[in-house]
Formats: C-alpha cells, structure tokens, sequence
C-alpha cells in the first residue's frame, strides 16, 4: 500500500537524515542549503522507492543521491565550481563507486553535527526560529510536523523557517563552528532551545496529540547527541539529567481522565527506572566535569531528591532547600525563593518556611502570582492558622489561571474555614 | 516509543565474527551518539544460567545446561524511538551486518514495542534475515 511505503520512506530518512545533512554541510560549506538538498533526496525516494521498493542499502542510495544533487549544485554556480574545484573532483572520485556501509559507519560526524546544532541555534535568530531549524535539521521533523506540534498554523512555521536561512545565509553564519570559549558560551543559546522544546512537550500535561510528548522525546534525543559531541560540556550532561528525570515521571503525572496528579501524590511505581538512571549517570557527568553548581544540573540535583525517594515521606527537604539556595544565588528569582520556602517548610517545619514566605509578600512580581498565597495559605494551615489559610486561599483562587486550579484552591480555601470553626467552637 | 530488540538464533555455538563484532560496535556508537540507543547487552550462552520455572504449582530451580531449547537469546537493545517504522528500518540496517559478515548465519532480530501509555498496543514484528 502506498501509505505503508510513504512510512517505511519516511522512517528510513529520518534515521539517515542527520549524516546526509552533515555529509553534504561539509561539501557545500553551507548548512541551511544542505538541508535543501536532503530534502530533494527525501522527494526523489518517494518518487522511486514505492515502484523499486526500499533499495537493500538504503542509506546508501539516499546518500549517493543527495551527493549528486551537490554536485549538480556546485557545477552551476560557476564561481562556486572554481573555488571548489578541488573538492568536486575528490567528491567525484568518491562518487565512482557506491559508498558502502561500513564507509558511513565510519563517517564520524560529531564534528558537523555540532556545527549543525549550532548554526539552528545560533542567537541571531529568534527563539520560536531556533526550535524549528533544531527540530527540522536534527530531528528530520516536517514544517507540518513542527506546526501541529507548537500549535501554530504550517504557514507560520515554514516562514520562520525560510526567514532564519536566509538571515543566516546573509549573515555568513551558515557554515561556522564555534570552538574553546565560544563554545561554551553559544551552547547557552543551544541548551536554552534543547529545554524550550523539552517544556513544550512537557507542560501539555493533556497529550490531546501524541506530537506534543514526542517533542520531549526529540529534546531528549537531541540532548543526548550534544553530550556525545560536546561531551566536556558540564551544562549539557546537566541539561540531559534535568530533562531524562523530568522525563521519568510521565506514566505517572496523568490521570486516567488526564487530569495532572502532583509529584508528591505520584505513583512511584510508573517512574521509569531506565530513564532515572540514565538521568543520574548524566547527573554524576556533570558533577565529575566540576558542573554541580551550574543552572541546568542543580535544578536536576533537585528532582534527582525525588526520584531517589522511595516514598514521598522520604524525600530528602533538608538537601532540597540547601540546592534552592544554591540556584538562588545563580539567578535572582522570588519564584526560586518561593520554591525553597517549601523545601524549608517541609526540612525545618511550617514557621521557618512561612518566615521567608512573609519576606516575600512586598515583591511586586509576585502580587499576582496564585502560587504564593497558595504556599503560604498551606505553611498557615500547618501552623493551626486556620482562618489565615482561608483569607490565604480565597486570594490565591481569585488569581489561579485556570479553573481546576482555582477549584483545588478552593476547596482548600473551605477545608481551612472548616478548621477554624471547630477550633473557635472547641 | 521505546523498543527492544531480542536477537535469537537456532545456532547457539557460533559466536559474532570479529568483523561482524567490530560492524555492530560501529553502528551502536553512532545509534548512541545519535541519541536513539538507550541500552544493550550481549547475553553468556545459556549453559550458564539457570530457569527458575512454576510447575503444576510447584516452584523448581534448574541449573544449565537445557535440553528443549530451540531459539536462543543472544543478545538485546533498547531503542528509543518515533514510530515502528523506525525501528524496522534500524533493524534491518542491524540485521544486514550480520548477512555481510557472517554468512550462512541464521537468525531472527525480534522487534517489540514497550507497554507504556501512547504506544498503541504491542506489536511485534520479525525481521528474518536468513542466507
């Protein structure tokens, strides 16, 4: 059927498409143009495969046809032709005979695949721009795939696309790799895109589209292959920690209705024991590189407490509030603080957290953040402050985004003036 | 979706040939690299080991060597990836080494879908390589 063989194609390119590109990158010295011409493989497979059938070697034949469109591309520009004179006859050469498997095996393309990240993800561009190049060149995800997968019209999507090409092709910045300082600097921009993708995927808590929580399998795909090619990185084994234990907890954030059920009410059970301990290996990467401290490997620190926990009761607050105050002192955030009141209140009791949780009050990012009066309404309840946690709750409910969060506050809300009539009565 | 992939064979005393071994060890670093391979292993021959197994209700542990054993495990991997497609595709391109380098090898690379939410249900899918 033909559907069937349009798959087998697709899944086949897919696998093939990261070393075509960076294969024909290295050729053209021109990655947004080499991306073109992978897709013109792609088209002529789909033309010829579903009368031959999937040639035995497919790779193969992808990567011989890709070759000759390059060839084709070089010999027309003439002034592309002389310079690259050279490089079309060895190119020719090679051409003389099928490139085998073992030869694309051997291909070691860490080199040009990281100048393939790179440029996706360089900080010319917009942020929306840099995960669809990612997605598209690394992840071999169609314009369409990319629009229903960010919610956003296919016209959009392809727009920003040709926009970002072309500013890199104008730029120059279409075949550069950063090395030694810079590198690490501009793997902040690539980092920053690899985790705006994860979240994506992530924050659809209801998976109405099963592309939404391939997105975090795509983050963590791509993830992986920056810590093979820049494996000195500590951010980036910190990065992949973060995202495979955040990952971990996927069975278990849904219920059946898809409703999100809390981290600490979560079935342990349905974590996913692999991907921890991938996680955790990451982690340790990052630690050994001297990377415990950085952005990306604390905030993994902090759910690396919960995914080692056994039982809720068993998490380790203490540990948990020490990694917030060290993230604190990274980035200057009231949400961060936030997050180590809670850590404290748990660790040192009700009134320590409520302490900094006061402190607080005044910062005006946060006046209309439902959070706070949430976490606050809850230290108050533990404290026996009942009718405090209620004037706490019905503020945080008035500023809750959606209804079934302003619902649990509520109804929090009406637990706490149940406790403060028993207690007035008693 | 995640996949393993169970490598059996009816021929249990012929081990990978170092050409086929160094092959396999080239593919799995790039599947690694390439962030798709999870985990893998190869498997000690089965005389080695031991079957714990339930009998009309009684619990028996028997080591090594098995008589009625037909196809063994050699070896698996665990793939992560979009779609069953995708894992034919990479088993295939595996299952094509073992044709390459090891001649009259007979084998089966069984391809199976984990049970986690938004994989449909389990398939299973064999890709028989035989020559």
């Amino acid at each position: 059927m033909p559907a069937d063989i349009n798959r087998t194609i697709l899944a086949v390119w897919r696998n093939e498409q990261p070393r075509l590109i960076t294969s024909l990158s290295r050729m053209l010295r021109d990655v947004p143009l080499a991306e073109d011409l992978t897709q013109e493989a792609l088209v002529a497979a789909l033309e010829h495969w579903p009368a031959t059938g999937v040639p035995e070697k497919p790779g193969a034949w992808l990567m011989a046809t890709a070759k000759r469109r390059a060839l084709d591309h070089l010999r027309r520009g003439k002034m592309l032709a002389h310079k690259h004179g050279m490089v079309a006859r060895d190119l020719e050469q090679e051409q003389q005979a099928m490139p085998d498997l073992d030869a694309a095996l051997d291909d070691d393309i860490g080199d040009e695949l990281l100048r393939l990240i790179f440029t996706a993800c360089h900080p010319l561009l917009s942020q929306e721009a840099r995960a669809a190049l990612a997605l598209r060149m690394i992840c071999g995800l169609t314009t369409e795939e990319i629009a229903r997968a960010f919610l956003v019209p296919e016209a959009t999507v392809a727009q920003r696309i040709v926009r970002a090409k072309r500013t890199l092709s104008e730029s120059g910045l279409a075949y550069e790799t950063p090395r030694g300082d810079a590198l690490s600097e501009r793997l902040a921009s690539v980092l920053e895109v690899v985790y705006l993708i994860f979240n994506e995927g992530y924050t659809a808590a209801r998976g109405e589209h099963w592309l939404r929580p391939q997105l975090c399998h795509d983050a963590l795909r791509m993830g992986r292959v920056l810590t093979s090619i820049a494996p000195h990185e500590p951010e980036a084994h910190g990065l992949l920690a973060l995202m495979e234990l955040n990952a971990s907890r996927i069975a278990a954030r849904t219920d059946k209705a898809g409703d999100p059920i809390l981290l600490m009410d979560q079935n342990r059970a349905l974590w996913d024991r692999l991907q921890i301990r991938r996680g955790m290996l990451a982690l340790a990467q990052a630690g050994q590189l001297g990377g415990a401290g950085g952005f990306y490997a604390l905030q993994a620190a902090i759910i690396a407490c919960h995914a080692t926990a056994s039982a809720a009761d068993e998490t380790d607050w203490r540990r948990i509030s020490g990694l917030y105050a060290g993230l604190a002192k990274l980035v200057n955030s009231p949400v961060i603080e936030l997050n180590r009141a809670v850590a404290i209140g748990m660790a040192e009791g009700p009134a320590a957290g409520l302490a900094i949780v006061e402190r607080l009050a005044g910062e005006p990012t946060l006046k209309a953040y439902h959070l706070l009066g949430s976490v606050r309404g809850d230290l108050l309840h533990r404290l026996g402050r009942y009718r405090e946690a209620r004037d706490a709750f019905e503020a945080a409910a008035q500023l809750a985004g959606n209804s079934r969060e302003r619902d649990l506050l509520q109804r929090r809300a009406a637990q706490a003036a149940d406790a403060a009539g028993l207690s007035s009565s008693a | 979706m995640r996949f393993m992939y169970i490598v059996t064979s009816p021929q249990p005393n012929r081990g990978p040939t170092p050409a086929l071994m160094e092959a396999m060890h080239k593919l799995a670093d790039r599947e690694i690299k390439a962030g798709r391979m999870l985990d893998s292993g190869g498997l000690l021959p089965v005389s080695l080991g031991a079957q714990v197994k339930i009998r009309d209700g009684k619990l028996s542990v028997v080591d090594g060597p098995f008589v009625e054993t037909k196809e063994l495990i050699g070896g698996y991997a665990i793939f992560e990836l979009r779609d069953k497609e995708e894992a034919v595709a990479s088993a295939v391109e595996f299952m094509q080494l073992h044709k390459e380098h090891m001649p009259g090898w007979e084998g089966t690379c069984e391809v199976r879908s984990f049970a986690e939410p938004g994989a449909e249900m389990a398939c299973q899918v064999d890709a028989q390589v035989a020559s």
